[in-house]
């Protein structure tokens, strides 16, 4: 579960935030809403603790993240922490298979090509693992980077932007197959959007 | 997975640039490792022949040619010398050992040396087949040259006139092969030997052509000092003569001297080979760096620490380093081999084998240094990276 109390953030020489207090329990979503320039990719930075906040806390799986080192902090969010941005992206000269079992390597965990290999297949994409992940389209691109980020079981799944870049067929599908992973791993899913397409569909939201 | 594969994958997924640095370095290395290769077996090819030959008497000319014609047999001699008189010298207190030597004839390009059981036992050549030349017209030929000619005991053959072509044979008399010496990589095996006698045998008829008398007169003739004296002395003795002493030592020191004026041209053109070479891993490594910041920035979100993506750059550097080195030294063996070859038959000499050197584990140790040193500025602005804005731009 996620938590975040009275968190703010001042950009040197830029605009400073405050946020409300958001909380999202095991297995539930929440949506992140808001104008842009409304600071909601900083606040999902801040709760991924990319980004220090200047004053608040935020707590993953009872853990104060803002307590930790730098270096602590991405062990802890390789572990913890499943992120999804707007556009998909991967380290290009490795397969998909071996993009996929990129954050057990490299938050420490021992390698699962097994695990990954089923995360994939969920996600109907078990047939892409030799391919470069610049040859897959967007829409399989999105997906793998769905499957990327719950690969580590993480406790929190967070999602920049995830469906804007998709035509409808593909948002729908990969706001369905987010929906239905974040259960089935029991992680809260925590969406920042502006998509009508996801504010249909998830109730519990939080406007900046 | 470990960050090595995924250097290894990043390298080769940026084929040109990594081809462009890779051949750069592969020819950086390769000369510098040629030259020293060149450097060591020609020095040491040359130590082997001097060994203890402290004076070479002949006739007058280029001290340096008479070296090079006498000890090693690669250039052509400087004249004949009255044999009592290189006797008389040979005899002087301050002379341990005297070898001498008289040839002029070539057989398929080797030369036919008349000389003493001294001159193959002071290189310490031993038989390997048959027995030592006795007799006049009798031969023990040097390994190479039994390899390359096909001369073998028994066989009789005829020597040409000079130290090269073959157009003026002598054919009044033959001479047959009695035995073949063991290789000992000294010159010895580009030789083939006789007695004085057989060389005076086959010149006979020049006595009648010119009234000199052939068995007076030899090459030249290899001294061991017994006091350090006889090179102030010696020479002395020699100012009224046709004759002169040149010291190896001294003659081949000139001549690597001069020699290497080329070489330090050579070492900085590939120095500058080298320098581009590193310049283009920089720009490599640096460009792909900033090509793949959302990538680098990706790879800490999933757990990749500052550490990791710095260790990563300079992997790539070293993995593009190591493997244009390791092409470069491969290369210099190739050309090593190509230039033995050529040296063989041009100059009926060969160069020795082709081992790691000393000085090439330094060339590595250097290499690797400005490896790391070429990775270091884009390793640190991956560790310097601000992932959130980075990620925020995408």
């Amino acid at each position: 579960m996620l938590k975040s109390t009275n968190l703010t953030f001042q950009y040197p020489h830029g605009p400073s935030f405050g946020f409300p207090d958001i909380a999202c329990e095991a297995a539930k979503h929440l949506l992140l809403l808001g104008e842009s320039g409304s600071g909601k990719t900083t606040l999902l930075h801040l709760l991924a603790g990319m980004l220090r906040p200047t004053g608040g806390a935020v707590h993953i799986a009872g853990q104060d993240t803002t307590a930790l080192s730098s270096k602590a902090m991405d062990k802890f969010r390789g572990q913890h922490v499943g992120i999804i941005f707007q556009t998909a992206h991967f380290v290009q000269s490795l397969t998909v298979e071996d993009n996929l079992i990129l954050p057990q390597f490299l938050s420490g965990r021992s390698v699962d090509r097994a695990k990954a290999r089923d995360v994939i297949s969920r996600l109907n994409l078990g047939h892409k693992l030799r391919e470069k992940p610049g040859n897959l389209s967007i829409g399989e691109q999105q997906r793998v980077a769905i499957a990327r980020a719950l690969v580590n079981d993480p406790d929190v799944i967070l999602a920049d932007e995830p469906t804007s870049a998709l035509d409808d067929k593909n948002a729908e599908e990969v706001i369905r197959m987010l929906e239905e992973q974040a259960s089935l791993t029991r992680a809260s899913l925590i969406i920042v959007t502006h998509d009508q397409r996801l504010k249909d569909r998830f109730l519990n939201r939080v406007t900046l | 997975m470990n960050l090595l594969k995924i250097a290894r994958r990043n390298i080769a997924s940026k084929p040109l640039n990594t081809f462009l640095s890779l051949v750069l370095l592969a020819f950086g290395v390769g000369i510098i490792s040629l030259l020293l290769l060149l450097e060591v077996s020609l020095q040491e090819k040359f130590d082997r022949n001097i060994k203890d030959i402290d004076m070479v008497l002949g006739a007058k000319g280029s001290p340096l040619q008479l070296i090079l014609a006498n000890v090693y047999h690669v250039d052509a001699p400087t004249g004949n010398i009255s044999r009592a008189e290189a006797e008389k010298v040979a005899r002087h207190p301050y002379i341990e050992d005297a070898i001498p030597l008289a040839y002029g004839d070539n057989f398929r390009g080797y030369r036919i040396v008349g000389t003493e059981h001294k001159y193959h036992e002071h290189y310490g050549v031993e038989l390997n087949q048959g027995r030592l030349f006795e007799g006049t017209f009798e031969a023990t030929v040097g390994a190479k040259v039994a390899e390359e000619t096909g001369l073998k005991i028994g066989d009789t053959f005829y020597s040409a006139h000079g130290l090269t072509d073959e157009t003026d044979v002598h054919k009044n008399h033959a001479f047959t092969v009695v035995g073949i010496y063991a290789e000992s990589g000294s010159v010895i095996d580009q030789l083939l030997l006789t007695p004085m006698s057989s060389i005076w045998g086959v010149h006979a008829n020049v006595e009648e052509e010119t009234g000199e008398k052939p068995d007076d007169e030899i090459t030249a003739m290899l001294l061991k000092k017994k006091n350090p004296l006889a090179v102030m002395m010696i020479p002395k003795l020699l100012e009224d003569s046709n004759m002169q002493i040149a010291l190896p030592s001294i003659e081949i020191n000139r001549l690597t001297q001069n020699f290497g004026i080329g070489m330090d041209t050579v070492e900085a053109i590939a120095i500058l080979i080298m320098a581009l070479s590193f310049i283009s891993v920089f720009i490599s490594l640096y460009n792909s760096m900033r090509e793949r910041k959302y990538e680098l920035a990706l790879m800490r979100t999933m757990g990749a620490t500052r550490g990791s993506l710095f260790t990563l750059i300079i992997l790539e550097g070293l993995v593009m380093t190591i493997s244009g080195m390791l092409i470069g030294l491969l290369l210099s063996r190739v050309g090593m081999t190509v230039l033995a070859n050529v040296m063989e038959s041009e100059f009926r000499y060969d160069l020795g084998d082709l081992g790691v050197l000393a000085s090439e584990w330094q060339l590595l140790g250097i290499t690797i240094f400005v490896g790391v040193l070429a990775s270091l500025l884009p390793a640190l602005s991956a560790v310097r990276l601000d992932i959130s804005k980075t990620l925020a731009d995408g």
